[in-house]
């Protein structure tokens, strides 16, 4: 979700997305275990903290690539990337880390349902309505999304487009470093696990059409959907390419994105056509 | 282009690179030389797609590595002599990229330089799953395999001449490109490929040309490197810090410069092979990298070429 915001909103493609997400999750592990936060507190900090991150990369990176070729943006947030990288190798090395979190799962006949990923199933969902209801309903939110219409126009009405952007850049950090937080819970994760994220994300977004929060919950759902049907079927190794060739199938196919071709949000769609692509 | 001055710089260049190390029989500086002739064509190729065409190619190491594997596994496996397998390197991932080409490249600007790591993952998980190449623990290659090419001693000095061969190979056809017709259509095509097709530049054929050819001598490079170290697994032949490292040395140099690219390479292998030997920095290399990479995207998008031209204009004449 953080992927597509930025993406549709600034026409900036941000490879620091994956390095992010990792960001969240070693935020949560430095929270619990030196400072003894229990996990899910960890999100204000990890939200405020992505925030700010997220505006500061902004004023570095981003801004003087506003309007420039994408190339330009693509590879400047690719060097902000390689030094994180750089810096977490240095700094971590490249081994396992792993947080406890333990709460009881819930049953339903033979299924168990682990709590952590019941928790994190219900705060994705809490915080795709929060963001749907900002976009959606607050002053702010219709700014965002008419820079994202756009810009020209936005600014001729008297929006602050630079102050928007840099606000929907920190959100879009925010939100991929509480997705590493939560991700974080789930499974072990090492410096160098955000490429396959980052993948994922991309494959995300999409499916789910450009600059379209709901698409990207429901390209989400959809992705973890095929994940789980191929598994049986195919190596673990196999995954990143089968999510690859969709990546590349449904570009080719819809450019739109598939729920956008749906006609499920047909108006949303014709917006992002002609304000993002 | 005999007549071209410029011609004449590059086949200075490979007579230093290979006459330099040969002269004191030093072998420090020769495999100090054989990264950085490794480093100048893997940019040098990069530099086809990215600084003529446009287009962003973040796994460019793939055909580096793909190559090295295919010779590699020529050469031990069916018994073939180094340069056949060579060629069958370059010829086969040559091929593998046009087609790949014609499909991928229908994608433009970021969504195409996403499918470029997605090609690589792809043929990484590809290649760890593939038992005759030995799967994920690789191929190993006996200290026989030496012997045609008179013992080991011997054999590093022919593959170093013909890493500098592939190396001035790259070089001159990246200068070949860029004085062509094909050249032009593809500098046409980075400026705005929708105007350039309307003035009847055969855009999905020139830009599938293009990756074909950036694939071709990498792909030897690749086989004659890996033969080399006569070993090779997924995870060292499909690095991308490798392809990273190719693209800083693009931006860095020039894009869409010959000169600059080179001469990124040469500057970026002896600044690595000193934050590697110090203390303070070998762990933060990537860092270094990519604080270069994003001072130069910032501030100096024309890279040291720009920065040569504007300051002395008259090598605009002379170096391409």
């Amino acid at each position: 979700m953080g992927l597509t915001l930025i993406w549709g909103v600034m026409d900036v493609v941000n490879l620091t997305h994956g390095t992010v997400i990792v960001a969240g999750m070693f935020a949560l592990y430095l929270l619990t275990t030196a400072l003894n936060v229990p996990p899910y507190l960890a999100l204000p900090p990890v939200l405020v903290g992505g925030f700010l991150f997220g505006v500061l990369l902004y004023w570095i990176a981003v801004h003087r690539m506003i309007g420039r070729p994408p190339l330009m943006s693509l590879l400047s947030t690719f060097a902000v990337n390689l030094v994180l990288i750089g810096a977490g190798t240095g700094l971590w090395g490249t081994v396992l880390f792993n947080v406890a979190v333990s709460l009881p799962g819930v049953s339903v006949e033979r299924y168990t349902f682990p709590g952590t990923h019941i928790i994190a199933a219900v705060l994705t969902a809490a915080i795709a309505g929060c963001l749907y209801v900002f976009l959606h309903r607050t002053r702010l939110g219709k700014a965002v999304r008419a820079v994202a219409n756009n810009r020209e126009a936005a600014e001729l009405v008297g929006i602050p487009t630079t102050r928007v952007l840099s606000l929907a850049f920190g959100l879009g950090v925010a939100l991929a470093g509480v997705s590493g937080l939560l991700i974080a819970t789930l499974f072990p994760f090492t410096v160098l696990s955000g490429d396959g994220y980052q993948l994922k994300s991309f494959v995300v977004t999409v499916l789910g059409g450009l600059g379209n929060p709901t698409g990207a919950l429901l390209g989400g759902i959809a992705l973890g959907l095929v994940e789980g049907l191929v598994t049986p079927f195919v190596p673990v190794s196999w995954t990143l390419v089968i999510e690859f060739m969709l990546f590349v199938a449904v570009l080719i196919v819809f450019p739109g994105g598939v729920f956008a071709a749906a006609g499920l949000t047909r108006r949303r769609a014709r917006v992002v056509r002609r304000g993002a692509l | 282009m005999l007549r071209r001055p410029f011609f004449w710089i590059i086949a200075l260049v490979i007579a230093i690179f290979a006459l330099a190390p040969a002269i004191g029989n030093d072998v420090q500086m020769r495999e100090s030389l054989l990264l950085a002739a490794v480093y100048i064509t893997l940019a040098s190729n990069l530099n086809l797609m990215l600084g003529y065409a446009g287009y962003v190619n973040f796994g460019s190491i793939v055909f580096f590595g793909l190559g090295g594997y295919i010779c590699v596994y020529f050469v031990s496996a069916q018994n073939w002599p180094l340069a056949a397998g060579m060629l069958a390197a370059g010829i086969a991932v040559s091929a593998l990229a046009f087609l790949f080409g014609l499909g991928v490249l229908r994608l433009r600007g970021a969504f195409f330089a996403l499918s470029t790591i997605g090609i690589n993952e792809a043929v990484q998980a590809f290649v760890s799953n593939f038992e005759p190449w030995g799967g994920s623990s690789g191929i190993y290659l006996s200290a026989e395999v030496f012997q045609p090419l008179g013992g080991p001693g011997q054999a590093l000095w022919i593959i170093y001449f013909l890493i500098v061969g592939v190396m001035g190979l790259s070089l001159f056809l990246s200068y070949a490109i860029k004085t062509s017709k094909v050249g032009l259509g593809l500098l046409a095509i980075g400026q705005n490929e929708d105007a350039a097709a309307i003035l009847g530049v055969p855009t999905p054929f020139y830009k599938a040309l293009a990756y074909s050819a950036s694939a071709f001598l990498p792909a030897i490079a690749g086989g004659l490197y890996f033969f080399k170290s006569a070993f090779i697994q997924p995870s060292d032949a499909f690095d991308l810090s490798l392809s990273t490292e190719a693209m800083v040395i693009t931006m860095l140099g020039g894009q869409g410069t010959v000169t600059g690219v080179a001469l990124g390479a040469y500057l970026y292998e002896e600044l690595r092979g000193f934050l590697l030997t110090s203390e303070a920095f070998s762990h933060f290399q990537l860092v270094i990298a990519g604080v270069l990479l994003l001072i130069t995207v910032l501030f100096f998008p024309s890279g040291l070429m720009g920065w040569i031209y504007s300051r002395f204009p008259r090598t605009q004449r002379v170096l391409e």
